[in-house]
């Protein structure tokens, strides 16, 4: 029974999907070479129905619509673990920036919390307090390692 | 100025009530300490500078983890700053065991020092905290190699060698697991010292959830 064989494999590869640290264009351009497949493979399947039947003896399925949804599911968990990785890529994009305001905010206070100052017209930037806490950029230290 | 080298790196999360005392209290030792604001609803950061604290704020609440590295990176761009100590913002942790970690940490031997529940009898978490607390510990151990007794203790020191090597990226509380595993990845040289944490009806109340372990442990798997 070769689907046990192929689902076992795939969902196992699935859930070790998730584990790995979150990366970038490689994964985009198998995503978007996946949607090109998936398209031709849909309309072969519309063009030849019975290449599904044809399939699923090979494989021990009983019906072509029951391998549709063995293939469905897979499918579904592996967007899954795609949205995972990309989820954490976007969390680890926001916690820099909002790491990059917070160090900034030291010296100078945002907007809203700066005592009310008249309007300049010269395009000139407000003082800034040269006090004790520096900016960890001015060390030459990476903070967005 | 005594102990003018260390830097207190107090997470921050609405501890209006309790930040106050808990800053005057640690700032006749330590006088420079950064509070990070994690994006408190509460007059958190009000009361740590009057207090006496630096306050870094968070403009959104990113988890405790995403606190320490903040405070860390801050810490770190200070001159002079050769040590750093983690500590918490509710008062449990006591500033003389904090002292301490930070004498050796001077002695040269060790890059970090790991504060410990249950290395002597002095602390006496409940009996449901202490089961889950040594189920987590024993996972870290698991995962990183290392062999601590208290993996998820808040108080920790770090000399400039390991803070700055170190690179937190688990923003909630996983983060006690990461620590452990980067300073045994990284072969930091390490120590567990015995430190009493105190537990208030204040503090009691909050801590961290039976259900956060959950959280925990899956966050370390996929990560």
């Amino acid at each position: 029974m070769w689907i046990k064989v192929v689902l076992i494999a795939a969902l196992t590869l699935l859930a070790g999907a998730g584990m790995r640290a979150p990366r970038g264009a490689r994964h985009l351009a198998m995503r978007r070479i996946g949607l090109v497949a998936f398209a031709v493979f849909a309309v072969t399947s519309v063009l030849f129905p019975s290449l599904w039947n044809w399939l699923a003896r090979q494989l021990g399925v009983g019906r072509g619509t029951d391998l549709l949804l063995y293939g469905l599911v897979l499918a579904f968990l592996g967007y899954i673990a795609n949205s995972y990785q990309r989820f954490r890529g976007m969390e680890t994009q926001i916690t820099r920036l909002a790491r990059r305001i917070a160090l900034d905010e030291v010296l100078v206070p945002p907007l809203d919390e700066r005592a009310p100052q008249s309007p300049r017209t010269d395009g000139a930037p407000d003082d800034v307090v040269d006090s004790k806490p520096r900016l960890p950029s001015e060390n030459g230290l990476d903070t967005l390692s | 100025m005594l102990n003018s080298d260390t830097w207190l790196v107090v997470p921050l999360f609405n501890e209006a009530r309790v930040i106050g005392d808990v800053v005057r209290a640690a700032v006749a030792t330590f006088p420079h300490i950064v509070c990070v604001d994690d994006g408190s609803t509460d007059e958190s950061a009000k009361c740590a500078r009057a207090a006496g604290a630096t306050v870094v704020q968070h403009p959104i609440n990113l988890g405790q983890g995403a606190a320490i590295q903040t405070g860390l990176t801050f810490a770190l761009a200070q001159k002079g700053a050769s040590y750093f100590v983690t500590f918490d913002a509710d008062g449990q942790h006591r500033v003389e065991d904090a002292e301490s970690m930070v004498q050796a940490l001077r002695d040269g031997q060790v890059d970090v020092v790991f504060g410990s529940r249950f290395l002597d009898d002095r602390t006496r978490p409940g009996l449901l905290k202490k089961a889950v607390l040594k189920t987590a510990i024993a996972f870290s151990n698991m995962t990183s190699g290392m062999h601590l007794t208290d993996s998820h203790n808040g108080l920790r020191a770090f000399n400039r060698t390991a803070a700055a090597a170190l690179d937190i990226k688990q923003n909630r509380m996983a983060h006690a697991s990461e620590i452990q595993d980067q300073v045994g990845r990284l072969g930091l040289r390490y120590v567990e010292t015995p430190v009493h944490v105190l537990y208030t009806d204040y503090s009691r109340s909050k801590g961290q959830s039976l259900l956060n372990s959950v959280n925990i442990l899956t966050e370390l798997l996929y990560r």
